[in-house]
């Protein structure tokens, strides 16, 4: 249907993955202190992009075969009801 | 909200109409809009299953019980929700998805006759409005509430007085962009964000709590056990925080309301009717029951820690945000203000109320630095529009299939119900923000549509289960079941009073003749007598009208259809092995937390 729903998600979460990883990186770090002390946007981010990563790499793996059956006429869409 | 927490909301809300833009191209039949094409894997519309459920009301509120209740809120999960989603799953959704019904509504057609089907669209029509409405209310309160857009307002200039209808017009934009574009897969493919949204916004939240309050150990410790089991106390009301006793929550939420919901409301159904096969859609309610199971972990602690939180006054330093700088309230709960007066609003001992629904909020503001924060909000604002668009893709759905193809125009053109379902969208939309506007004006009206709609929901699943499992059940008994059920709710309702409210919008309208510990008990108890009354009334005036055709009911009787075939697949991938799975990690955990 349309698209794979892993690359939006893959997409969206390695952006956010990066962009919670920079800023944990260079943000003062007395904002931590409300956090307990715990750089939570840099290993968030960390995570969010081991997240989105596989996500997009599924999504990608998964292109090549459906170009390929995309090549062969599309089979008629189900009206049966 | 600084810099960076409004960069991740923009790029959230670039996804969400990128989503609705790339998938505008297969809008192509009416199907493709209304059903997905019929073509979504389990585990997509699984989640989206759960999370079509899980708008920001549900966040919100989840917190809240859990900060007023403890965690004896997760009932409304592990009883009120998982052993019906297994039921719909297993049971159900051979008849729902080998019917070839496309909506929940055109079943009941299937099953019985037109003016059952068309009792339920058009109620279901109506509810679906204004329950988007009212979430659409409920978010620009908080969104008001919380000064998310003060800041912004303040720079250009606009009076503070317009964030209320700004944050209203904003998020009926949105959702109407994606699903006027996307139908059915847009809001789908958008809950499954939202899904793992939210659990990236609340996972750390639920660890910097438990972390800051000294584990589930220091957590029982700080609280007591009252806010700490979940069944220990329910043999009476007076010895639980819920106020009710465990008949009444087995049967009432457990048995009626969530099997009601989960079985028969097509908000959620049509996430499983838009699978691709039928091994797909029974697995969708099974698939969508695992997070489902472990959710109170990420809506309910947030609230218990926040009310076992030392009470202070939390305004982060960096967030533009006053936290009702007020006298303190419990935790980081803080009282409930009387808006006219300023003071702090009483309940009827003189003890002063919290305002519950800020606990979810507050939590994020307490822990989360610029960064997060702007995580935690987006995953907020994302379960709020999702929530939304889901009641917007059931209420296009159920609009051009079950009413203006049945009643206003048939045998029109593929394309032209396609349209139909596009102008839909719109003015179903426009007609949520009127309801948003009504509550937000007219709060006691409000109320009593919902109890209204209580009143109506109640009864709804004897007629499916006995539709679906007895094959005798006829269409008038059906139809007279429905409406007896919904009488005997209101009567019921009229009857009786919780302890402490006065008579009138709370119940005991005719006569009090009986009084309840809570009014959870009330309701639970409402619904136990609509169910049995339409139980009992369907049967009985099955068996006095003239049987129906038993040729007709093939694939939508239990004893006429053939049991649906195993698609070859891993024995843990099937439906029983995840049913018998997901009760296994239930039980398991009503006996951790009992």
């Amino acid at each position: 249907m349309g698209i794979d729903i892993r690359l939006p998600l893959g997409l969206l979460f390695l952006l956010l993955g990066a962009i919670l990883l920079v800023y944990g990186a260079v943000s003062d770090p007395s904002l931590y202190q409300q956090s307990l002390g715990i750089n939570v946007n840099l290993y968030w981010g960390v995570v969010l992009l081991a997240f989105g990563a596989p996500m997009f790499a599924l999504s990608r793996r998964g292109v090549r075969p459906a170009v390929r059956a995309g090549s062969t006429p599309p089979s008629p869409r189900s009206s049966g009801h | 909200m600084t810099g960076i927490d409004w960069l991740i909301l923009g790029l959230y809300f670039a996804f969400v109409l990128g989503i609705g833009v790339a998938l505008k191209g297969s809008m192509k039949t009416s199907t493709d809009f209304f059903l997905a094409g019929r073509a979504i894997p389990a585990w997509v519309a699984g989640l989206a299953f759960m999370s079509a459920n899980l708008g920001a009301q549900e966040v919100i509120g989840m917190g809240a019980s859990g900060a007023k209740y403890g965690i004896a809120t997760s009932h409304f999960y592990w009883i009120g929700a998982i052993p019906a989603m297994v039921f719909v799953g297993i049971f159900m959704m051979p008849f729902y998805y080998g019917s070839r019904a496309r909506s929940v509504p055109e079943y009941l057609r299937l099953r019985f006759d037109e003016k059952t089907r068309g009792l339920n669209a058009i109620s279901f029509a109506i509810m679906t409005i204004f329950s988007s409405g009212i979430s659409m209310y409920a978010i620009a309160k908080l969104i008001q509430t919380l000064h998310v857009f003060d800041g912004v307002f303040l720079r250009l200039g606009i009076n503070s007085s317009w964030i209320f209808d700004f944050a209203i017009l904003i998020s009926a934009i949105v959702v109407l962009v994606y699903t006027f574009l996307g139908g059915l897969s847009s809001a789908i493919y958008n809950e499954v964000l939202q899904f793992f949204l939210i659990v990236a916004g609340f996972l750390p939240l639920t660890y910097l709590g438990l972390k800051n309050v000294g584990g589930w150990s220091g957590l029982k410790a700080t609280l007591g056990p009252s806010y700490t089991h979940s069944w220990a106390g329910l043999s009476h009301p007076d010895t639980n925080r819920l106020g009710v006793e465990w008949f009444g929550l087995v049967m009432g939420l457990g048995f009626v309301l969530s099997f009601g919901y989960w079985c028969t409301d097509f908000l959620v159904i049509q996430r499983a009717m838009a699978a691709k096969s039928m091994s797909a859609a029974r697995r969708t309610p099974l698939i969508g029951a695992f997070p489902k199971m472990l959710f109170p972990f990420l809506v309910i602690l947030p609230g218990l820690i926040a009310i076992a939180l030392p009470t202070q006054p939390a305004v982060p330093p960096h967030a533009r945000v006053v936290v009702s700088a007020e006298p303190p309230g419990k935790g980081i709960i803080p009282m409930k203000v009387d808006a006219s007066s300023g003071k702090p609003m009483l309940d009827k001992d003189g003890k002063p109320q919290l305002d519950y629904d800020l606990a979810v909020p507050n939590m994020l503001l307490h822990y989360f630095p610029p960064g997060m924060l702007g995580l935690g909000l987006t995953a907020l604002l994302a379960s709020f529009m999702s929530g939304m668009a889901g009641n917007v893709t059931a209420f296009n759905t159920v609009w051009t299939y079950d009413i203006y193809q049945s009643y206003i125009r048939p045998g029109a053109t593929d394309e032209h119900y396609l349209w139909m379902g596009r102008a839909a969208t719109v003015f179903g939309i426009a007609f949520s923000i009127a309801a948003a506007y009504m509550a937000n004006r007219f709060n006691n009206i409000m109320d009593m549509l919902q109890l209204v709609f209580a009143f109506v929901n109640a009864p709804l699943f004897a007629t499916f289960l006995l539709g679906m499992f007895w094959k005798r059940t006829t269409g008038h008994a059906a139809f007279t079941g429905l409406l007896a059920g919904t009488a005997a709710a209101a009567i019921h309702h009229g009857l009786t009073l919780p302890a402490g409210a006065v008579a009138g919008i709370k119940g005991g309208w005719l006569a009090v003749t009986h009084n309840y510990p809570s009014e959870m008990a009330q309701n639970f108890w409402t619904a136990i007598y609509a169910w049995t009354t339409c139980f009992v009334v369907t049967i009985i005036v099955s068996l006095v009208t003239r049987a129906p055709d038993e040729s007709k009911l093939v694939g939508l009787v239990y004893s006429l259809t053939p049991k649906p075939e195993e698609e070859p697949m891993a024995w843990y991938a099937r439906p029983a092995s995840l049913a018998i799975m997901v009760i296994a990690g239930t039980v398991l955990l009503n006996i951790i937390f009992w």
